[in-house]
């Protein structure tokens, strides 16, 4: 399990009794909210419709009980009672005080936790595959350069200033559920010539308003050399990123505007001069050290399908179809992934009360090794579920409201908060998304729907990451009335590609009818077992476009 | 901020978000800060509009309050209300959760 270092602990101590003194003379008048904007941005502090927000960092979306107890707490004293996963695998709270911000950033650090550089122009959470360290296809833990990565960056003196924010995202599998390939840098853990892990970088994803996929600039880098390489390239974009237009500050554009080959080409010669002058060193004992916080965990020596579970499937068919679709395959033998919904039908998506954290936290330290993931999906995961504890686990899920068996299915969406919470929305996106899990609430329409990822934006800066859903849905504001647009055959996985637009905008009151128009044709056009996604890429746009704007 | 205003609105209010806890505030005729939008200053026409906005000026500067703004509202039934959905949210609370914010607190209208 990941153990803070000292040097992070002093930091952080010495950044929050510092982040105190800049509030307490904010609230006393001394700076103004131009001095105390950027200060504040830098330690998560957002103002949003109702209330500040703080979004606090989750390394990767990792969480040990104890943590995951220190987020309930905070909800309970310091903010309404719950909190919001977001899509970066960190969390938010909607109503924290600004002059209890810093109460709230002291009892973060007792637990290791804090806010720092989730937001403003900096290096961002680090985020991974939820699966990390127990999915079989994997070719090393993700979690272990993600870390690498977070100590290297945080606080960086050269890059706390960039044009714009930056993103990383890190997958060990070939199986991406880390959607590398639409962030700033995306990183591959693949087998190196010599066997041992390497990696693949990709370059200049993103989505926002100008989304892009991002291209293989650096292939199977060495692990001594991964460092320098990454440095490199925030040399070359921090050199030549646009810091004159908001709109084409981030690397995507740059990759865009010079093209791949010119961007590998400035990064490999960046490259070369920093070998030269002075690389970053990543000495094999500091890899060990930090590859020692994710050692496996002391696993029983258990069998698959024990007799407890097959039992418990047969009596309980609730509990049977949870099993089907929200378990997945561990690398170890009698051993599961089990996957938490925080997305109950008429919930809203990602949001979990300090009650349930405290549920989960309990789970996990009993069931599951004290480690719960945060998914970029917004759901939870517990990891390391021996397969003869599933039900006594769904038990408590099923008692908490946690227990949907919807992952993946079409009410298990990615919604960002918008136009309820979000001083950037354009239009609501939280009741879109129950509007059409409710049409969908019926179970066996959903498995036999089958995968089929809608994602809801509420404006264009994508935090619902709509450009990769099966069905992306983005909310506009058209003269004062909300109307929500389509896109079709999205993709954050392996295979990426950005959705496209079907046609004109919907109503709130014509949006849900439009999703099911969209069913119907897919339902209608599938061949041999074929997921949404498969269609729409067999079949193109045409027949969708042709039966939603029929009666037109 | 300037995306969410009307530049043609003749009926205006005055918002801002109070410093020490985020929350939505408007001016009053009193270029005091209430929680409620019935307590609200409203400026028919343009230059009345101005006027009122530069009215909030001290509270920015006194660290009371940030980023006021002027935003449309119509008076129906002898209560203010807010021309768009995004204030009529900012007013009373998340829409999905009516248990929440200014609404929950029966501060709203």
């Amino acid at each position: 399990m990941y153990r803070y270092d000292e040097f992070d602990h002093a930091l952080v101590q010495d950044r929050v009794k510092q982040f105190s003194g800049q509030v307490a003379r904010r609230l006393a008048g001394e700076i103004t909210e131009d001095e105390f904007k950027p200060l504040r941005l830098m330690n998560g502090v957002y103002l949003q419709l109702h209330a500040y927000m703080l979004r606090v960092a989750v390394p990767y979306g990792m969480v040990s009980s104890r943590q995951m107890r220190m987020l309930a707490h905070i909800a309970r004293k310091y903010d309404k009672g719950y909190g919001h996963f977001t899509t970066r695998q960190n969390i938010q709270y909607n109503w924290p005080a600004l002059k209890d911000i810093p109460a709230i950033l002291d009892d973060l650090a007792s637990v290791e936790m804090h806010a720092l550089q989730t937001s403003g122009n900096c290096i961002r959470n680090v985020t991974s595959d939820q699966f990390a360290g127990a999915a079989s296809d994997e070719v090393e833990d993700p979690r272990i350069w993600s870390e690498i990565i977070r100590q290297w960056s945080t606080l960086h003196p050269e890059f706390s200033y960039l044009p714009r924010k930056f993103k990383f995202a890190v997958t060990g599998s070939p199986k991406d559920r880390a959607a590398i390939r639409v962030h700033d840098i995306g990183i591959e853990v693949v087998t190196g010539d010599d066997g041992r892990a390497a990696f693949d970088v990709y370059v200049g994803g993103g989505q926002g308003r100008t989304p892009m996929v991002g291209k293989l600039i650096g292939k199977s880098i060495s692990q001594e050399n991964l460092l320098t390489y990454l440095e490199a390239v925030m040399r070359v974009y921090n050199m030549h990123g646009r810091r004159d237009h908001l709109f084409k500050s981030r690397i995507k554009i740059l990759v865009h505007t010079i093209g791949a080959d010119e961007m590998r080409r400035q990064v490999e010669e960046e490259f070369a001069a920093m070998e030269k002058d002075g690389p970053v060193v990543l000495p094999q004992a500091e890899i060990d050290r930090i590859s020692a916080y994710f050692a496996a965990p002391a696993y029983e020596k258990l069998e698959d399908g024990p007799a407890e579970l097959e039992a418990a499937k047969k009596e309980n068919s609730s509990f049977a179809r949870w099993v089907k679709q929200n378990v997945a395959a561990h690398k170890v033998p009698g051993y599961a992934i089990a996957n938490i919904s925080l997305k109950p039908i008429g919930g809203v998506a990602g949001d979990a009360t300090a009650e349930q954290m405290d549920v989960v936290a309990d789970l996990a330290e009993t069931y599951s090794f004290d480690e719960v993931r945060v998914t970029h999906e917004q759901n939870l995961v517990l990891a390391h579920v021996a397969q003869k504890d599933l039900y006594t686990v769904w038990q408590q899920l099923e008692a908490n409201g946690m227990a949907t068996p919807n992952l993946g299915l079409i009410t298990d969406q990615i919604v960002c908060p918008g136009l309820d919470y979000c001083a950037l929305a354009n239009a609501r996106s939280i009741p879109i998304g129950q509007a059409i899990a409710q049409k969908f609430e019926d179970l066996d329409r959903q498995h036999d729907i089958g995968e089929l990822k809608i994602k809801i934006s509420g404006c264009i800066n994508a935090c619902g990451h709509h450009h990769v859903g099966h069905i992306g849905i983005l909310g506009v504001d058209k003269k004062g009335t909300e109307f929500y647009q389509i896109s079709l055959g999205g993709s954050s996985d392996e295979n990426t590609s950005l959705g496209d637009i079907v046609g004109p905008a919907f109503t709130e009151d014509k949006i849900v009818g439009a999703v099911e128009n969209i069913v119907e044709t897919y339902l209608g056009e599938r061949q041999n077992g074929e997921r949404f996604l498969d269609t729409y890429r067999r079949i193109g746009i045409k027949p969708f476009k042709e039966k939603l704007y029929a009666a037109d | 901020m300037a995306q969410h205003s009307n530049k043609k609105a003749q009926v205006q209010a005055v918002t801002a978000n109070r410093v020490i806890d985020g929350i939505v505030v408007y001016l009053t005729e009193k270029a005091e800060w209430s929680e409620s939008l019935q307590d609200a200053a409203v400026a028919e026409g343009k230059e009345a509009g101005e006027t009122l906005l530069a009215r909030a000026q001290p509270a920015v500067e006194t660290q009371h309050i940030v980023d006021p703004y002027l935003f449309e509202v119509a008076q129906e039934d002898g209560k203010i209300v807010p021309a768009s959905v995004r204030e009529r949210i900012r007013m009373a609370g998340p829409t999905v959760r009516l248990d929440l914010g200014k609404q929950a607190e029966g501060n709203a209208a």
